[in-house]
């Protein structure tokens, strides 16, 4: 049997749950699987061991989490997928988008202020809606793109999701204010 | 996974042998204490049939210490010097303590920490905290004929990290061995869980007594995975209690109240609160220090009326919570209800009315978190049996993060993150030459410093002189499963591991705790030896059977050269463990620990090997 330890599983978050290098994702079996692996590695299972099987299963149980994290979320998953494929996102220094992208969105944040300024609940809530919805079709052109390899068009919508995984965020974070 | 009956590494405790393990619910209000015996969860009573300890401990000017109900019964005679409702304080600050004009004692700004001016010296809420604690492990001891393993001790889920800090400082100044901090309402879902064979995504609302808590579980084969929490951690039966008492100063038209005045009206609308449980109104009497005299009538209706912001305050976290884990109402299967205020109708009705469904009562709302936890502490403790292989998987409740520039938070570790979790983040220096550099370390959801909450100050040293912006400081947090955050930082050009200094803005350092543990064993210094000893003996004891059952069931990962250095290590242990010089077995534990870390590492990586190819046996049996 071959032992893949820290370091090789390290460099493959899919290869430690046996799952191919894609971005469609079976994500009950993803589930299933680090359920699976937790229990066996988790600190609880070891507590009452030696000192070392205690260390290693927390650096264990941390590193499945990570690997846990990056794969569930699509965003995290198709921006591992490409650093695995040595793409650089440049998301700090390629901030061009589309036009008609970036009007949209601006139209939408300021839908969301005035919703917020508004104390307007139900309308902030519409627009959550209505960005996931929109953020759902992206994911599925960013699947299709990783798929085809086609690594500089996925590295703009991977740019384009964030832009609008932090507007979600800003509703998120409204919401929170006015319920709170 | 029955097809493959493995022996896992958690199993291998020696199954002859019991250890004694609690689990403590260190509540605001009332603390408790249950362990798991003959495969039941109970509660441990006092010697007078008694399961709840008042959580109140007494400073008595002629030096007497009392906790619990003979604390309860000095409480409006002398308030000063009787702490009630401690919990409230701990990791707290003066500004962070609400209703402070109100209460009787007298505050001293400590260091990140309030500490209270009691007739027998000053003291910090950890250890009054420790004391509560040591009168239940005291209880424990004496029910169970032994000295603990270790307890798990319960914590509100939305307790940020100096809170937590404060009660493990408290457990182990009461001499107990934390085997875990465990979150309440999570505690709560195991006892629940296991007792319904639940599946599915449920909710725990846990109002305490001055703590509030919502978690959202998806329950699954064995494992509690905690989706998500929220909460207030100053929010609790307590507040309803001021609004009666508000109500009641307002009503009677009172003159400013003395502090004894004034508990026995806290007292009173205690009461009063608790009897309009199952009555329509509940009568106020009172007769004060200054002659006036209180009779009043609150009814259910005023009740509410006046309470129906607190309400309204549980339902904001509450969303919030259904949010971060992406679900809405409907798709909750059970309303878990946890703590003795979810006892008041007007919570209960806000509550089936948000999630759509009558919430579940079947459990003891004031038992059920000790019973959860004593469950844990057994698992944790070794004392596996069949039908114990669950797990839990909780998660951070409030984010962590870094001061950036212009007071600005950077979000390192965001909140509802499955612990335990690690993230790196690389530091460079801004000045040429630079060999130092300060963190501030922040817990908390909002954009600027000054709204989150401080938890420490970090100082990189011993970064080798270069030029602006060419040092690269990789600094690793590390939270563990208790919740709880560790720091280490490297520089990374040239491997110089730089020095962090953690200067905790709370909690007490390992001196500290052991200086006031030898305080409190001033007279019985023997008695403290002892238990060390014993302790390490304990310890090393566990360590052998560990190593042996690992070695029975893998010995084949090791070289023959390997063994040989395992069995030696172990053989010289065993030698001196049944000795009393404790540094011998210290030395002999750590060098069996070096010895097989490698081994450990080979059966981890094992166990993980068999988890893949037994998910991909059952599916070819599923074909």
């Amino acid at each position: 049997m071959t032992l893949f330890d820290l370091e090789t599983v390290r460099q493959d978050f899919f290869s430690l749950f046996g799952l191919p290098r894609q971005q469609g994702i079976d994500a009950d079996r993803l589930d299933a699987l680090y359920r699976e692996i937790q229990a066996r590695v988790h600190p609880d299972k070891h507590a009452h061991l030696s000192d070392s099987d205690k260390r290693m299963a927390m650096q264990w149980a941390t590193h499945v989490n990570e690997a846990y994290e990056t794969l569930k979320d699509p965003l995290k998953r198709a921006r591992y997928l490409l650093h695995l494929a040595g793409h650089d996102v440049r998301l700090e220094t390629n901030t061009a988008m589309p036009t008609a992208f970036l009007v949209a969105q601006m139209e939408l944040r300021e839908s969301v202020v005035e919703a917020k300024d508004a104390g307007d609940v139900d309308a902030l809530d519409t627009l959550l809606r209505r960005l996931k919805n929109e953020v759902k079709a992206e994911f599925d052109n960013l699947r299709v793109a990783l798929d085809e390899g086609n690594l500089e068009h996925a590295g703009a919508l991977v740019r384009q999701l964030m832009f609008q995984e932090k507007l979600l965020n800003e509703i998120d974070d409204a919401l929170a204010c006015l319920e709170g | 996974m029955a097809l493959l009956q493995l022996s896992e590494p958690g199993e291998s405790a020696a199954p002859h042998e019991h250890r004694l393990a609690v689990g403590i619910d260190l509540g605001t209000t009332n603390s408790l204490v249950a362990t798991v015996r003959s495969g039941m969860s109970v509660v441990l009573h006092d010697d007078q049939g008694r399961p709840l300890l008042p959580s109140i401990v007494r400073y008595a000017a002629d030096g007497a210490r009392e906790v619990g109900y003979g604390a309860q019964v000095h409480q409006s005679l002398d308030p000063r010097n009787t702490i009630v409702s401690v919990k409230r304080f701990m990791g707290r600050g003066l500004k962070d303590i609400a209703h402070i004009e109100t209460l009787p004692y007298d505050f001293i700004e400590g260091e990140g920490m309030v500490k209270l001016k009691t007739a027998q010296g000053v003291k910090s809420p950890v250890e009054v905290s420790a004391d509560i604690l040591r009168a239940l492990r005291e209880r424990a001891e004496a029910s169970l004929g032994g000295q603990l393993t270790g307890a798990v001790i319960t914590v509100p889920a939305y307790f940020d990290d100096a809170q937590r800090q404060a009660t493990k400082d408290a457990a182990r100044l009461a001499g107990l061995n934390v085997l875990r901090l465990l979150n309440e309402p999570t505690a709560a879902a195991i006892a629940y869980g296991l007792d319904n064979g639940a599946e599915g995504v449920y909710a725990v609302y846990d109002l305490g007594g001055g703590t509030f808590d919502i978690s959202i579980l998806r329950l699954s084969k064995g494992v509690f995975q905690v989706l998500s929490t929220g909460g207030d951690s100053a929010l609790g039966g307590d507040d309803f209690d001021h609004r009666i008492f508000c109500w009641v100063s307002e009503q009677a038209k009172l003159s400013p109240l003395s502090h004894h005045d004034a508990r026995l009206l806290q007292m009173r609308a205690r009461e009063a609160k608790e009897f309009l449980t199952l009555n329509a109104e509940a009568p106020i009497t009172a007769k004060l220090s200054t002659g006036e005299f209180v009779d009043l009538k609150l009814t259910t209706e005023i009740f509410k009326d006046i309470t129906k912001t607190l309400v309204q305050k549980t339902l904001g976290p509450t969303r919030k919570a259904l949010r971060d884990a992406g679900l809405s109402p409907d798709e909750i299967k059970g309303v878990v209800m946890v703590g003795g205020a979810t006892r008041m109708p007007q919570i209960q009705q806000a509550v089936g009315e948000y999630f759509g469904q009558e919430p579940l009562n079947n459990l003891d709302p004031d038992k059920v978190v000790a019973l959860g936890a004593a469950t844990q502490a057994n698992l944790l403790a070794g004392n596996r049996a069949a039908g114990d292989d669950w797990l839990l998987l909780d998660v951070i409740p409030l984010s962590l993060g870094i001061e950036i520039m212009g007071g600005l938070v950077e979000k390192i570790i965001p909140r509802n993150s499955t612990i335990p979790i690690a993230r790196a983040q690389e530091f460079t220096t801004f000045k040429d030459g630079q060999v130092a550099m300060a963190l501030q370390v922040v817990q908390g959801e909002r954009e600027l410093v000054s709204d989150c909450r401080s938890l420490a100050h970090f100082e990189l040293r011993g970064i080798p002189p270069m030029v602006a912006g060419a040092a690269r400081i990789r600094v690793t947090f590390q939270v563990d499963a208790d919740g709880l955050l560790s720091v280490t930082a490297r520089e990374q050009t040239t491997g110089h591991e730089a020095r962090v200094e953690v200067k905790p803005s709370y909690g007490l350092s390992d001196d500290e705790i052991t200086l006031m543990l030898k305080d409190g064993y001033n007279h019985a210094s023997d008695d403290a030896f002892r238990r060390a000893l014993r302790e390490a003996q304990v310890e090393a004891q566990r360590l052998v059977e560990a190593v042996q059952s690992a070695l029975k069931e893998d010995a084949d990962l090791l070289s023959t050269l390997e063994r040989a250095h395992v069995d030696s290590c172990l053989a010289k242990l065993q030698t001196v463990l049944i000795g009393d010089d404790r540094r011998a077995i210290d030395n002999a534990m750590d060098a069996l620990s070096k010895a097989t870390a490698e081994f450990a590492a080979r059966r981890m990586n094992q166990s993980v090997q068999r988890a893949l190819a037994g998910k991909k046996m059952e599916e070819m049996e599923n074909l």
